[in-house]
C-alpha cells in the first residue's frame, strides 16, 4: 500500500532485519539518564548565584548608585532615552521617525522592527527610579520632602545645571563603607534627595518602592531591572564571572557550571567584526540567524547543502556495521 | 424493545465511504501508523548503529526534564532557593536539560551526515530542527526564570536582541511572570507536541536507508 509517497514494503524489500525492542530501548535509557542526571546532580549541583538587590547595590557600591541616580534625572541612561518598547521622546525628533524614538532603536537599511513595534512597556526613569520613590519615602521626612518639592518646583534648565554639579561634585566625593561624603557644590536639594534615596536603597525599602504598581502581587520586574542595568555594578560583576556579551555571554555560566552552550553561534558573532563594534549589531545577528536556523530547516530542499553529507561521506561511520556487513558478505549471501 | 444501542450491542461495521469524522480518523491511523509500525519488533539490521541511541536518550532525557519541571511548578519559583530538597530537584532540572541538548544535537548531526531527509522524510526533518529551535527558546525562558543573579543578567542583556526584532513589545524578557508562565505551560506544550509528531513521523515512514541501499 502506497502510503504518503512511501511504500514501506516496496521501499524494505531485500533489507535484512533484525529484532529490535522499542519500548525496552526507551526503558533502558530513562534508566541509564536518570542514573546519570541523579550522580551529577549529587556530586556537581547546580548554579544558584544570588541576585543583586539594590540594597547590595547601594551598600557594596553606594557611588555607582549616585551615579546612576543622578544620570536618571540627567535622562543619561541607558533606559530613560531607550526607545520602544520603554519610551519614546519626542523631543529628538528631527523628522527621521526613528532617530526620534530612542537611542537604543535599531535599524537595518529601510528595517526598524523595534520602531514600529511601539512603546508597550512605558517606562520614565527618571520618575520611576528616583522621584517617586522619593515621594513615597518623603512622608514623614520634612527635610526630604521639602527638597523633593524644591526640585520639582525648579525649571527643567535648573534641575539640569543642579545634577550636572552633582554628577561633578561625586567625581570628588569620598566613600567609606556605605556612606559617600559629598563636597560642596551648587546642586540645590539634590544631595538631600538622593542620599536620602541611598538611605532607602540601604535598608532595603527601595527594593519593594521599585516593584510597587498599585497591587499587592507583582512579577513584573522591568523597572527595577532597567535600573540595575543602567548601573555599572552589576555589569562589573557580570564580568566577573565571564558573562558580558564580550566574553561569550550567555554561553557561560555562574560558577563552574556549563551554560546555554547550544547559543554558541548566537554568541560567536558578537565576537568578530562588524558585530563586535555595530550599533546595531543585536538586530543583525538575530536576522543572521533567523536566516541560519531557516536554511537549517529547510536542508532537505538546498542543493549544495544537502549534498554536504554524502560528499564528506561521514554516513560510512553511521553504518559502519553495516557496510562492513556489505564487504564482507558475498553476493548470493544477500536476500 | 428499545432502539438504542447498548454497549453490548455488536458494533455496525463501517460503511464504505461512511461520513463519521470518527471512522475516518480511525481509517486515517490504521492506514498511516497501524500498532506494528508504531511498535514495531523488527527494524532493518542497519539501525543496530549507536547514532539511533542519541534521539532515544534525547527523549529520556526530555522525559526527565518534565518530571523535575513538574516537581519544581508543584512547589513553586522560590521553593528551590530555599530548600535542599528544591535545589536538588533544580539540579536534576538542570543537568536533565544539559543532557537533553547534548543528545538532542548529537542525533540531529547525526541524521544530517546520514541525510535522513532522503526519500519522503523531509518533514521529519523539518519537525525535529523546528523541535530544536522550540527548545532553545524553552530553555532561554527558563534561564530568565532562575530568579538568581544570572537570570538577572540574561534578561538585561537579551531585552536588546529582543526588543531590537519588535518581539519586546509582547515577549518582555524582563517580565518574570510572563516568562515563568511561557517556560511552565505554553513552551513545554509545543516541544512534547512537537517530539510526538516527529517521533509518529518516523514510526510512520521508517529509518531511512543507507546511501547505497538507494541504489540498489
Amino acid at each position: 500500500m502506497r502510503r504518503r509517497g512511501i511504500d514501506r514494503q516496496r521501499y524494505y524489500r531485500g533489507v535484512p532485519t533484525a529484532p529490535y525492542d522499542l519500548i525496552k530501548e526507551i526503558t533502558v535509557a530513562l534508566a541509564v539518564m536518570l542514573v546519570v542526571v541523579l550522580a551529577l546532580s549529587a556530586f556537581l549541583s547546580s548554579p544558584d548565584e544570588p541576585p543583586v538587590t539594590i540594597q547590595s547595590w547601594a551598600h557594596n557600591a553606594p557611588l555607582d548608585f549616585l551615579q546612576t541616580a543622578g544620570a536618571e534625572l540627567q535622562g543619561t541612561t541607558v533606559s530613560s532615552d531607550y526607545g520602544p518598547p520603554y519610551n519614546a521622546d519626542p523631543t529628538r525628533a528631527d523628522g527621521d521617525l526613528r532617530v526620534g524614538l530612542g537611542a537604543a532603536v535599531q535599524t537595518l537599511g529601510p528595517l526598524a522592527p523595534q520602531a514600529w513595534a511601539g512603546v508597550h512597556q512605558p517606562v520614565n526613569a527618571a520618575q520611576a527610579d528616583v522621584i517617586q520613590p522619593l515621594e513615597l519615602a518623603a512622608v514623614g521626612r520634612p527635610a526630604l520632602a521639602a527638597a523633593l518639592r524644591r526640585y520639582q518646583l525648579a525649571s527643567r534648565a535648573q534641575r539640569g545645571r543642579w545634577v550636572a554639579a552633582y554628577d561633578a561634585a561625586l567625581q570628588h566625593a569620598r566613600v567609606h563603607g556605605p556612606l559617600v561624603l559629598v563636597g560642596r557644590g551648587h546642586y540645590g536639594p539634590l544631595n538631600v534627595m538622593l542620599q536620602g534615596l541611598l538611605a532607602d536603597a540601604r535598608s532595603g525599602a527601595l527594593d519593594a518602592l521599585l516593584t510597587q504598581s498599585g497591587h499587592f502581587y507583582e512579577t513584573n520586574y522591568t523597572k527595577p531591572l532597567l535600573f540595575l542595568g543602567d548601573g555599572a555594578y552589576l555589569a562589573g560583576l557580570a564580568a566577573q564571572q565571564k558573562l558580558a556579551g564580550s566574553q561569550w555571554g550567555m554561553t557561560n555560566e555562574t560558577g563552574r557550571y556549563p551554560g546555554q552552550a547550544w547559543l554558541w553561534l548566537y554568541t560567536f558573532w558578537y565576537q568578530i567584526p562588524p558585530f563586535n563594534s555595530a550599533s546595531n549589531a543585536d538586530l543583525m545577528v538575530v536576522l543572521l540567524m533567523g536566516v541560519l536556523s531557516t536554511l537549517l530547516v529547510l536542508v532537505p530542499f538546498i542543493p549544495g547543502l544537502r549534498d554536504l553529507p554524502r560528499w564528506l561521506g561521514l554516513h560510512r561511520l553511521v553504518w559502519r556495521e553495516h557496510y562492513r556487513f556489505l564487504r564482507e558478505a558475498r553476493p548470493g549471501d544477500r536476500p | 424493545m428499545s432502539s438504542e444501542v447498548g454497549p453490548t450491542q455488536e458494533p455496525s461495521p463501517a460503511v464504505p465511504g461512511s461520513r463519521s469524522w470518527t471512522v475516518w480518523l480511525r481509517r486515517l491511523i490504521q492506514r498511516e501508523l497501524p500498532m506494528e509500525h508504531l511498535l514495531p519488533d523488527r527494524e532493518p539490521a542497519y539501525v543496530g548503529s549507536w547514532v539511533y541511541v542519541f534521539g532515544v536518550v534525547a527523549i529520556a532525557s526530555l522525559i526527565l526534564v518534565i518530571a523535575s519541571g513538574v516537581v519544581l511548578a508543584f512547589f513553586g519559583p522560590q521553593w528551590w532557593h530555599v530548600s535542599p530538597q528544591g535545589h536538588f530537584f533544580n539540579s536534576l532540572h538542570f543537568w536533565s536539560v544539559q543532557m537533553f541538548f547534548i543528545f538532542m544535537v548529537l542525533h540531529l548531526w547525526g541524521q544530517y551526515f546520514a541525510q535522513g531527509w532522503r526519500d519522503g522524510r523531509a518533514a521529519t526533518w523539518m519537525v525535529g530542527v523546528v523541535v530544536f529551535l522550540i527548545s532553545v527558546v524553552t530553555a532561554f525562558t527558563g534561564y530568565l526564570s532562575q530568579q538568581n543573579f544570572d537570570s538577572q543578567w540574561i534578561a538585561i542583556n537579551a531585552k536588546d536582541g529582543v526588543n531590537a526584532t519588535g518581539a519586546g513589545a509582547f515577549f518582555n524578557v524582563l517580565n518574570f511572570g510572563q516568562m515563568y508562565g511561557l517556560h511552565i505551560v505554553l513552551f513545554p506544550l509545543l516541544v512534547t507536541g512537537l517530539v510526538t509528531w516527529h517521533v509518529v513521523l518516523v514510526r510512520m515512514r521508517g529509518v531511512v536507508k543507507p546511501p547505497e541501499e538507494e541504489r540498489r
